[in-house]
């Protein structure tokens, strides 16, 4: 009886093991997901875009011999009435060069409106060496009724960049930040900054 | 047995079921649901195959096409093939290592019961506004995060059944790391108890990750997390990533225990002791660790860098070294010894043959720069249902076949049992063959349509999966015709039999050990 009694004993004892297993496996799952952020970051994968500033652009040496044509696009979402486009649809630029573009933007609604450009670049495995330097996508835009904006994009393409890669392009996702707004126009709308948790935080226009 | 009268005492009727803690009751509640949610699944994909019967749309609307789809699959893989394992594993292994019962026979019934309320929530997800899930069993964002409730009732079915699944994979890592009976070592035990406990512990490491992003899911869908969600900026393809690596220890965790069954029946029928015992232990334990390392095999397609490339198709190739470690020991195992062609043995041999050849294509597949013109293609669902239906639901039915004397204390109609196999074997041919050339044609899968010149194999496709689940039917008959009757079984069943589930009278008695047994 008292053998059934260690045995019985020793299950439970492992059982419990075995569920802390479990729950700290729940808790990988979720681990998983800053650390594919953090490998992102890292390496540049998945168009997350670089940033830098005009001092470390200065420095670095311009790479006259190749050039890489740049491309622009971008598109609005249907949670945010507006119309947006690249002023300058194809740019070509040496590795190093600083640049300037323009994008055009106009709220078609009778609404205060305020949203956020979400950024990417393709190929995605170049995506470490574009890096802005200014970007209407570093912070929020808000436009009145009707109101019209030129927003300019500083960038340089890094001369470090794969010398297999003659095309980048570079798309812009504008969201609404209102979610109640968005949906009233039948979209869907970005994170609140701060909103939740730690993805929304860094992620639109860094 | 004057103890084990004692313990007989238990309530009759349905409150038998819903109370019971007893192995072989659970182990055939978990058989009854599996073969169920089979039957359940197998006419989701004959509405599939009807579609599919020409091109064009017929049968179905494009939606509840892909509804179908999805379900078919979450059916098979969570709703049949595991449960059934784990019902074998119920029933088997406290025969096979001579405990009196599972470890944890509470935990037990809650973890069936689980599972009935998690497949009446699967299956009303179909009849909820909007449908149910339909953008594949992988539930990949962006869809997932767009469905509507019937994919919040699909998520929240998986939970349970995830959760089951853990439950389950407690009991049994306990059962054989506690109650063996003295003298069973881990290395003389039966190698269905050693391809159980690895699977068991695949399952305790990878379906917490599944809980996980389908949590993440459900709160992305209503929580206002963006972990998926580009508009916050989240990503899909971390799904991606969270999803495969549960997913590719997914497939081991459906074909570890159906290589055990394998290592039980071959030896049985061939009169040789298995061929490498501690190899085949070592090969399956290795095969369990690369799954963890594999699984960027399922998205070569999403961006990744040529290394990583690279690294998972290596080391996916690696796998085909302990796989083939275990199919030679197999085929050694038969060399040379006194076969005969009993029901069980040609599953056992079938399930090997067809595995090997959805090896041979997971092989192609593995390869990065051809992968690119095979993904989501017909070729992917023939190779996987070369693997899973060779693999694992052959095992089941020669398992089923195997022990169903034991179980019932009668032998199964052989003949019944030949026609079973022998048309399931070509039904299943016909079926999924001709899916290879689909696919390297260039037949998008999960897609209600198709193009003209791709009509005549999607035909012998669809009447060879009339035939397999015609073929079913078969069964049903023979395994409830053997449990109401006919020859006696003899304790030992088999000439060839070995372990200690033969030294027990056929069918066993309500606790298997009350004493335990001496293992030499």
């Amino acid at each position: 009886m008292k053998r059934n009694q260690d045995k019985a004993r020793a299950n439970r004892r492992l059982a419990v093991k075995l569920g802390i297993a479990t729950v700290a496996m729940f808790g990988f799952g979720y681990a998983l997901a800053p650390m594919y952020d953090l490998m992102c970051q890292a390496f540049g994968f998945n168009g997350k875009t670089g940033r830098t500033d005009a001092q470390t652009v200065a420095a670095a040496t311009v790479d006259v011999s190749r050039t890489v044509t740049v491309e622009f696009t971008g598109l609005a979402t249907t949670g945010l009435p507006w119309e947006f486009k690249p002023l300058t649809k194809k740019l070509a630029v040496h590795p190093g060069e600083t640049h300037e573009v323009k994008y055009w933007v106009r709220n078609t609604t009778s609404e205060t409106i305020t949203g956020q450009a979400v950024p990417s670049v393709a190929p995605g495995l170049i995506a470490g060496h574009f890096k802005k330097i200014e970007c209407f996508c570093f912070s929020q835009q808000t436009l009145k009724p009707g109101e019209v904006r030129e927003m300019p994009v500083r960038f340089v393409v890094e001369p470090g960049i794969d010398p297999k890669i003659q095309t980048v392009t570079l798309s812009y996702t504008f969201f609404n930040t209102d979610k109640t707004q968005a949906a009233r126009f039948g979209g869907e709308a970005l994170a609140q900054s701060g909103h939740d948790h730690a993805h929304a935080a860094h992620a639109p226009g860094s | 047995m004057a103890t084990a009268h004692h313990d007989e005492h238990h309530p009759s009727g349905i409150m038998r079921w819903l109370t019971t803690t007893n192995h072989k009751d659970i182990g055939t509640l978990y058989l009854v649901f599996a073969f169920t949610m089979a039957l359940v699944g197998g006419l989701m994909s004959l509405v599939i195959r009807s579609e599919l019967w020409q091109p064009g749309l017929q049968v179905t609307d494009p939606h509840f096409f892909n509804q179908m789809a999805t379900v078919h699959a979450l059916v098979m893989i969570f709703g049949f093939v595991m449960p059934a394992f784990t019902g074998l594993a119920n029933w088997m292994v406290p025969m096979m290592i001579g405990a009196p019962d599972m470890a944890l026979p509470r935990l037990n019934n809650w973890s069936f019961w689980i599972l009935p309320f998690a497949a009446t929530l699967l299956m009303l997800s179909l009849f909820m506004p909007g449908g149910g899930p339909s953008g594949g069993w992988t539930i990949y964002p962006p869809l997932s995060v767009q469905g509507g409730i019937g994919t919040d009732f699909a998520l929240l079915s998986i939970h349970m059944l995830g959760m089951s699944s853990i439950l389950g994979s407690i009991n049994i890592i306990a059962t054989i790391l506690n109650m063996r009976a003295p003298g069973m070592t881990l290395m003389k035990m039966p190698m269905f108890c050693w391809g159980w406990l690895i699977t068991a512990f695949l399952l305790i490491a990878s379906m917490p990750v599944l809980a996980g992003a389908v949590t993440m899911l459900i709160t992305d869908r209503h929580f206002g997390t963006h972990f998926f969600d580009a508009a916050g900026g989240g990503d899909p393809v971390l799904f991606q990533h969270v999803f495969w690596f549960f997913g590719h220890p997914e497939v081991y965790i459906l074909v570890l225990p159906a290589f055990g069954v394998f290592s039980q029946i071959i030896p049985t029928f061939a009169r040789k002791p298995l061929f490498g015992y501690v190899s085949m232990v070592y090969a399956t334990a290795t095969i369990a660790f690369l799954s963890f390392i594999v699984w960027a095999h399922h998205m070569y397609t999403v961006g990744m860098p040529m290394g990583g490339e690279l690294f998972f198709m290596y080391a996916t190739m690696l796998i085909a070294v302990p796989t083939g470690v275990k199919i030679f020991n197999w085929v050694s195992t038969m060399w040379r010894g006194s076969m005969t062609f009993e029901t069980p043995m040609l599953w056992a041999i079938g399930g090997v043959f067809i595995f090997a050849i959805g090896g041979f294509s997971g092989l192609m597949l593995a390869i990065t720069p051809a992968d690119f013109q095979y993904h989501d293609t017909y070729f992917v669902v023939a190779h996987f249902h070369y693997v899973i239906i060779g693999g694992s639901v052959f095992a089941l039915f020669g398992a089923v076949t195997y022990w169903l004397p034991k179980w019932t204390g009668h032998m199964y109609n052989e003949t019944l049992g030949k026609w079973h196999f022998w048309l399931t074997m070509i039904g299943f041919n016909l079926t999924f063959f001709p899916q290879h050339f689909l696919g390297l044609a260039g037949m998008p899968r999960r897609i209600p349509d198709y193009a003209l010149q791709f009509t005549e194999f999607n035909q012998w496709s669809t009447v060879g999966a009339f035939l397999t689940i015609g073929a079913q039917l078969i069964f049903f008959y023979y395994a409830i015709q053997s449990m109401k009757g006919g020859v006696k079984a003899t304790d030992k069943v088999w000439e060839g039999s070995e372990g200690l589930e033969w030294t027990l009278p056929s069918p066993p008695p309500y606790h298997s050990f009350t004493v335990a047994p001496k293992v030499k």
